[in-house]
């Protein structure tokens, strides 16, 4: 594999806790906590998890509407700071989020909004209307009938079609899509995910696709991160993952999932309880509060990515690291190995 | 650009503007009409008063002081200097309106001001900002408006001044909570992900969203202003006799309660009517300026 | 047999305002005691506003309610003053999908459920508290006695929803109404709120109508499925039938939108364009503008309630069997 499109590395966001009387710090979100991660160009990379995982905060550290605390986002292999602008960095990284309405500046109509983002980027005005109603051909929507409407008077999936106008606007590499999807009715989803696939392919764009619904996830995905409490806990192939998980998270993820048939219906939940907060997130693998397979060493060690037997697949979990203490360690990688 | 393209740019169906739909959905509201007809007759009152009024507003004659309502030739009565009520009443809305309208409008420009850099800019200067309003806001605005026109000293220029400090408080909170509310919705984050300055934000995509609910607040403060306006020159803070003023008329006439009741209480009825006005078409704003409603 | 627990007869519902809108238009079902019903819908679809009619939850003043509802026996449409106090919360409850809307933030778990069973059942106070605390062990909370003293903003999201199932169900109800009740929920609490629900369904022999727009959901929990489309059911059937072989083009659609096991790469058999405004009454099948295999006549007439066994019914003209097959 040639050097990936992006790389993240150590890529970690705490956010202080404020409170009491003078505003001190109370606590503090452990949100994105050391994550690392390549994305090569042309792929699109799901990520999956619970509220609380981390997975939109990561999507703002990689258009740097956060600042990261520690950690080096490398696009095309320049990283963030020493080598590229934030300036750069945004036009080549853009980001639709789930709210299509709230994306929307009310009082802006769809063409304003859209040509917005290339005037301020210097482009001369009649130009940027121009392109902006090219956009709007582009994902479906007429410009005659739509140029000069407003955001509230769009259904919910051709607002979310003009947030994908805006986010091409400025020709970028990588498009986050945070939940782009989620808050769209079925019908209506499907037809987005259409357009999607469409651009895609026409304009060679990378994805990174954030969604809690596994299926589309599925669908959409080359390959597939699994976050919990603002860490990695899997990373591999869509297919790999799907099939074969081998984090005990990612397990009880897709075991979760609603069965689609009647007469297989899911006995019994594969976790108790909620996701824990990230405020104080527990010692070693985070998860081994809710984790069945739990070991002493669980709770005592972080295990970090391990490099799965499969190209490309990494879990973190003490399970799969042969003499890492877990009492099924060895046993279970040599049956994956 | 595609041939069809610059077809589209020549026909494109434009939507109304919020501002026209805010004004048509304002006009089909009958009593925010009706208030506006009311504040509308008192501006034109106030600019016309010299050729709609029947007499010289100052001179009196002590002969015929205190004349009931009605009474031939003075249509509502004399004073107790023996002046024209009617006449002074007319002439009265110039300085009334004055003093009420004009302390909220420039406390609009400056408090919204302060309140859209705190609210944007957010953090330490929020904090410094807000916590110096905080101040002011402590005071009840009556005691505020009393204590700095005392202590600038009785006139129309000071009391102005003073009714300016006390509305700039109020109007800065709300500006600041509103804008801090816009600056977290996602077409801010997303005009900050298109490399927009901090500057560009604020005038295209927060201006436009924040502005609408101030205004709103603004024209409701004016009633306030009315009557804290009137209570200064009642107080003998503000305008000075023989200026027709309402509050100064409301002053001067209140010994003149027990001899003729419906006289004294006249201008206060002037200071009902435009309050009351100025709150029922702030009212109709907030309504009209509702989207989703 | 038995009359049904819920009968509904061609309801309509209207709302009046800036804008009039036929949110329901012609809903039949009936539901025995003990069966669960999910209705299927997209938003707008008419499935949330049937279920407030069953407890008369819709403002009063600007709805224009037609048809028959009759809950165990009364007359809901009818019902007044105490009748219709003891009809909610007592024969039929609801849970929703925000739960702070059923819970009051200023009353501890245990005092909000003893308020209720000692409203409906004239119970003393450490009476309505024993149920409490009964309540809140059938519905799984971990240590139920401390959380009976926790308000709700102190408690977790599925905690939360788990603390309002057990406000709902205090009073026995012998009709559950639920609300999307699992849609905010994460994945891995989602399917435990389920099997709670299924489980507490079949433990207090109730019967319950799930409205959702989550098949995978209504799978889960229904053992009949009513597919709603324009406030209109289009489709009905068991789980089994519904899912394994679709009648109505727009079930069909939704399957398919549904992704679950869809082909990579392979487009998606999208319905195209999106639901009607419902500013009128409609005249013709609501879903002819979207459907891929209309035929002449779908805009023009509306399509008879096509009758396929048992418990089977199809909006759909192309449902009917051809004559003489």
């Amino acid at each position: 594999m040639s050097a990936p499109l992006l790389s993240v590395s150590g890529l970690t966001k705490h956010f202080p806790l404020k409170g009491g009387l003078f505003g001190r710090s109370t606590g503090t979100v452990r949100a994105v906590d050391g994550i690392t991660f390549d994305v090569a160009e042309g792929e699109t990379l799901g990520i999956v998890g619970e509220s609380g995982c981390g997975k939109s905060t990561t999507a703002r550290l990689l258009v740097d509407l956060i600042t990261p605390d520690s950690g080096s986002i490398r696009l095309g292999g320049k990283e963030i700071g020493p080598d590229l602008s934030v300036r750069d960095l945004r036009r080549q990284v853009q980001m639709v989020f789930q709210d299509s309405y709230a994306s929307l500046n009310p009082r802006l109509t769809m063409e304003d909004a859209i040509s917005f983002g290339p005037m301020v980027g210097g482009m001369v005005g009649h130009k940027a209307v121009a392109l902006a109603r090219d956009l709007l051909a582009r994902v479906g929507l007429d410009p005659a009938r739509f140029a000069g409407r407003y955001p509230h008077e769009l259904s919910g999936g051709q607002r979310q079609r003009v947030n994908i106008a805006r986010a091409l606007a400025f020709s970028p590499k990588i498009v986050v899509l945070d939940e782009a999807v989620s808050a769209l009715d079925k019908s209506v989803e499907a037809q987005v995910l259409n357009l999607l696939a469409d651009l895609k392919a026409e304009l060679g764009l990378t994805y990174i696709f954030i969604s809690h619904d596994l299926n589309v996830v599925r669908y959409m995905s080359d390959r597939v991160m699994v976050m919990y409490l603002g860490q990695v806990a899997e990373i591999g192939p869509v297919e790999a993952l799907y099939s074969a998980p081998a984090h005990p998270y990612s397990r009880a993820l897709l075991a979760a999932m609603p069965s689609m048939d009647p007469d297989r219906r899911t006995m019994e939940a594969p976790l108790a309880g909620d996701p824990p907060n990230p405020i104080n997130p527990p010692p070693g693998c985070r998860f081994h509060t809710r984790c069945r397979l739990a070991d002493t060493v669980c709770s005592g060690t972080d295990p970090g990515l391990y490099v799965m037997p499969e190209a490309g697949h990494l879990a973190a979990c003490h399970i799969h690291i042969p003499g890492s203490g877990h009492r099924d360690a060895k046993s279970r990688a040599g049956v994956t190995a | 650009m595609t041939a069809a393209t610059l077809e589209a740019i020549a026909k494109v169906e434009k939507s109304p503007g919020y501002w026209s739909g805010v004004l048509r959905r304002i006009a089909r509201d009958p009593v925010a009409m009706f208030a506006l007809c009311v504040i509308v007759a008192m501006i034109l009152m106030a600019v016309f008063a010299p050729w709609i009024a029947p007499a010289d507003p100052y001179r009196g004659q002590m002969l015929r002081r205190l004349r009931p309502i009605g009474t031939a030739g003075f249509p509502l009565g004399t004073d107790e200097l023996g002046r024209d009520m009617l006449t002074r009443l007319i002439y009265g809305a110039r300085l009334s309106l004055m003093m009420g309208v004009t302390p909220v409008i420039i406390a609009f420009f400056i408090g919204s001001a302060i309140g859209i850099t705190a609210g944007y800019v957010g953090g330490k200067l929020n904090s410094a900002l807000m916590r110096t309003i905080d101040v002011f806001f402590a005071f009840p605005s009556v005691l505020l408006a009393i204590a700095l026109s005392g202590a600038l000293g009785a006139g129309i220029f000071n009391g102005l001044l003073s009714l300016t400090i006390v509305f700039i408080p109020p109007i800065a909170r709300i500006a600041e909570s509103v804008t801090t509310a816009v600056r977290k919705i996602e077409y801010v984050e997303a005009a900050r992900a298109s490399g927009a300055s901090g500057f560009t934000i604020v005038r295209v995509h927060v201006l436009g969203n924040v502005i609408g609910p101030i205004f709103v607040y603004a024209t409701g403060l004016i009633s306030v202003s009315l009557i804290l306006a009137s209570g200064l020159s009642f107080l003998g803070l503000g305008v000075k006799p023989p200026e027709p003023e309402w509050g100064l008329m409301l002053n001067t006439l209140r010994n003149a309660i027990y001899v003729q009741p419906w006289v004294a209480a006249l201008p206060g009825l002037m200071i009902f009517i435009t309050s009351i006005s100025f709150n029922l078409l702030s009212d109709g704003l907030r309504s009209a300026m509702d989207l989703k409603a | 047999m038995s009359v049904p627990l819920v009968e509904l007869d061609n309801l309509t519902v209207r709302f009046h305002g800036e804008r009039t809108v036929h949110a329901v238009n012609g809903v039949s079902f009936t539901l025995k005691a003990g069966e669960t019903l999910g209705i299927l819908g997209e938003s707008g679809s008419g499935k949330s506003v049937t279920l407030k009619t069953l407890l008369r939850l819709l403002p009063e003043n600007r709805t224009e309610i037609g048809g028959g509802v009759r809950v165990d026996g009364a007359d809901i449409l009818k019902l007044e003053g105490r009748a219709l106090a003891d009809h909610r919360g007592g024969t039929a409850s609801m849970i929703f999908q925000d739960p702070m809307l059923a819970l009051d933030p200023v009353y501890t778990i245990g005092e909000q459920i003893a308020e209720a069973v000692i409203r409906h059942e004239g119970v003393s106070s450490a009476e309505g508290m024993a149920r409490a605390l009964d309540m809140l062990t059938r519905v799984r909370i971990p240590s139920p006695e401390r959380r009976l003293k926790a308000y709700p903003h102190e408690m977790s999201g599925g905690m939360r929803q788990r603390a309002m199932i057990a406000l709902a169900l205090a009073c026995r109800p012998k009709l559950l109404l639920a609300d999307e009740p699992t849609t905010a929920l994460d994945a891995t609490v989602q399917i435990q709120i389920l099997l709670l629900l299924r489980d507490l369904q079949r433990e207090f022999g109730m019967g319950m109508i799930f409205v959702t727009h989550d098949i995978g959901v209504a799978v889960e929990v229904s053992d009949r499925v009513a597919v709603m489309y324009a406030g209109e059911i289009v489709e009905t059937g068991s789980v089994r039938d519904l899912i394994r072989d679709p009648r109505h083009p727009y079930t069909k659609g939704l399957l398919a939108a549904n992704l679950h096991g869809a082909v990579k790469g392979a487009r998606l058999h999208a319905i195209p364009g999106a639901p009607p405004a419902l500013a009128e009454a409609p005249k013709a099948c609501s879903f002819a503008p979207r459907c891929p295999v209309k035929v002449s006549g779908c805009d023009i007439n509306r399509p008879p309630s096509v009758a396929l066994g048992e418990a089977r019914q199809v909006r759909c003209v192309l449902a009917a069997p051809a004559p003489g097959a």
